[in-house]
């Protein structure tokens, strides 16, 4: 035979999709798996700004101390505060020992005490502040030992109180951000499959006649695989790209710390949404697949 | 076999169809024609009975190895089975495809089919563009494009006129030649006629033994004749399909 048509596209002819395009549907699915992957990119972004501002406050809580001081008889207040302040700065991992004067302290203890209405020469405790070297910080014991060897009476708080707490707040953020991640990819799997089930259910004839073409499931299956990873992970990429403006934006007018000191963002954390489109696509794939291969499997079909 | 809780359609039926054989079946419709053939093409199983397809008892083909039967028959719907979102070529390849050859290998080789099924100007046709007749021939082609071990047609001429019935059956016998085994449903007297191939009837949900029908006059049965025997018909030779994948025809 000759005079066939169209011997001349043959390089380049491709076959058609043997899956129908739902329009609609496939619209619709791009835009979840994309809103879903936009908050899981922001919610990586700031939970690892958490994670800095958390251990931000770990350095800062560990690397200071404060002490209580009691005078002790026939000494005020302020020798007491002095004579603390000079044995706690001799100890090795100390930084500098400070008595907070009169003042200071009444800062401090107003929220307790309600505002200025302490006569001048009311007995109040003193405090001295003590910084440590953040990276080999003196040990509380090692602050008691030299309080108890210059016969001071005070009470040291080490602060590790605060410290147990930002730990816990850390951890709390750190796993909520790990279970908005894991909902998430639940919610883009649950919308998957169900795209994927209803491509089955929509398309019945289509699917009947690859199986009597002799389809295995597996080829069926990788059909809506593959659809479905595309589709994923360019929802994916536009969902990353949004929390990257997103959090970009929130870099760049926040405030001079980044954001906020609650939540200093670093310009390197936008990358932790580099890796959306793939795990977007590996989410899309296997959800496609178990849910295809459950209804081929399924006895109702041919 | 039966269609849910509704009576059984097909009773008692023995029918063991010998490698590289050319059988036609024919009955009245509703007779159960069809539903023989999802049988044999595995998309309905029987109520009670045995099938045995290439040597195998169907009831013990594990779900996986059903797609490798599948691939050994042809089949030609009543109703065509087109997929309406592919173009007339993508159709046709659609088993190769399945197969898994790739799409530069057969291109050439389904555009030749398609325009020697008379659709070689429409390679690119969606089948919702095509004729009764065009899908019907569409849906041939598709069926041959493999070389199947065995062909099932269900009324493959009922939308064509004369010449193209010819010529579809000269296709169907060239592939008996080269050892396909063949078996057609069909109420078209003239083509039974002229194959003078055994004739199985179905009545009743019953099927009755081969008959040969008596050959019409000045033609001589056998598909080798049948050049001679329509001499009018100037007849391409069928193109070189696609070669069979593994496997050696026995039904
Ligand atoms: N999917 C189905 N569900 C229920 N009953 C069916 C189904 N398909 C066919 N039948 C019934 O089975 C019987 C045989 O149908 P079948 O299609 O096999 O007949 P046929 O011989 O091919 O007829 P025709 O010559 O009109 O194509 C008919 O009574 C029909 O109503
Ligand atoms: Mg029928």
């Amino acid at each position: 035979m000759t005079g066939l048509p169209a011997q001349a596209p043959a390089r380049r002819w491709r076959p058609g999709p043997l899956l129908p395009v739902g329009e609609g549907r496939d619209r619709a699915l791009s835009f979840v798996i994309a809103v879903l992957c936009a908050l899981a990119c922001l919610t990586a972004i700031l939970a690892l700004a958490a994670d800095r501002a958390a251990s931000g406050w770990r350095t800062q809580i560990s690397a200071s101390a404060t002490v209580l001081v009691r005078p002790g008889r026939g000494q005020t207040s302020s020798e007491a505060a002095a004579a603390a302040a000079e044995a706690l700065a001799g100890v090795p991992g100390v930084t500098e020992a400070r008595a907070l004067d009169r003042a200071d302290a009444l800062r401090l203890l107003t929220p307790w005490l309600g505002g200025g209405v302490l006569p001048d020469d009311a007995p109040i405790p003193m405090l001295v502040a003590v910084d440590l070297d953040p990276r080999r910080p003196a040990t509380s014991a090692a602050l008691r030992a030299a309080l108890a060897n210059a016969g001071v009476q005070a009470v040291l708080d080490d602060h590790s109180r605060w410290l147990g707490d930002v730990e816990r707040a850390a951890l709390i953020a750190r796993s909520a951000a790990l279970g908005a991640g894991a909902l998430v990819a639940l919610a883009a799997g649950a919308a998957v499959a169900f795209a994927t089930r209803a491509g089955l259910t929509s398309r019945r004839d289509v699917i009947e006649v690859l199986h009597l073409s002799g389809a295995r499931d597996g080829f069926i299956s990788g059909l809506f695989e593959r659809r479905f990873a595309w589709l994923a992970a360019r929802s994916g990429a536009y969902g990353a790209l949004a929390a990257i403006l997103l959090a970009g934006a929130l870099k760049a007018f926040g405030g001079q710390d980044g954001f906020t000191p609650l939540l200093p963002l670093q310009w390197s954390d936008l990358l932790a949404a580099a890796p959306c489109p793939l795990a977007a696509a590996g989410v899309a794939v296997v959800s496609a697949r178990r849910a295809a291969l459950r209804v081929l499997r399924a006895p109702s079909q041919a | 076999m039966r269609y849910g809780r509704a009576p059984e359609v097909l009773r008692d039926i023995d029918l063991t169809l010998k490698p590289g054989s050319f059988h036609f079946l024919t009955g009245p419709s509703g007779a159960g024609k069809s539903s023989l053939l999802k049988l044999i093409y595995l998309a309905h199983g029987p109520s009670r009975g045995l099938i045995r397809l290439f040597g195998q008892d169907i009831s013990t083909v594990a779900r996986r190895d059903v797609p490798d039967l599948r691939r050994r028959i042809g089949v030609v719907f009543q109703e065509f089975r087109l997929l309406d979102h592919l173009s007339a070529l993508d159709n046709v390849a659609l088993p190769l495809r399945i197969a898994g050859r790739r799409a530069q290998e057969y291109r050439d080789d389904v555009a030749e089919l398609l325009a020697w099924v008379g659709l070689g100007e429409r390679l690119e046709a969606l089948p919702s563009t095509l004729s009764g007749g065009e899908k019907q021939r569409l849906a041939i082609a598709r069926a041959v494009v493999n070389r199947p071990d065995v062909l099932l047609a269900d009324e493959p001429t009922g939308n064509v006129d004369r010449e193209m019935g010819l010529r579809i059956l000269r296709l169907f016998q060239e592939l008996n030649r080269l050892g396909t085994t063949v078996l057609i449903a069909t109420h078209d007297r003239e083509l039974v006629q002229r194959a003078g191939q055994p004739v199985l009837r179905l009545d009743g949900g019953r099927l009755s033994p081969p008959l040969r029908p008596g050959p019409p006059v000045g033609q001589a049965s056998g598909p080798r004749a049948e050049a001679e025997a329509a001499p009018e018909l100037a007849l391409d030779p069928p193109p070189p399909v696609p070669p069979p994948g593994p496997g050696e025809a026995a039904a």
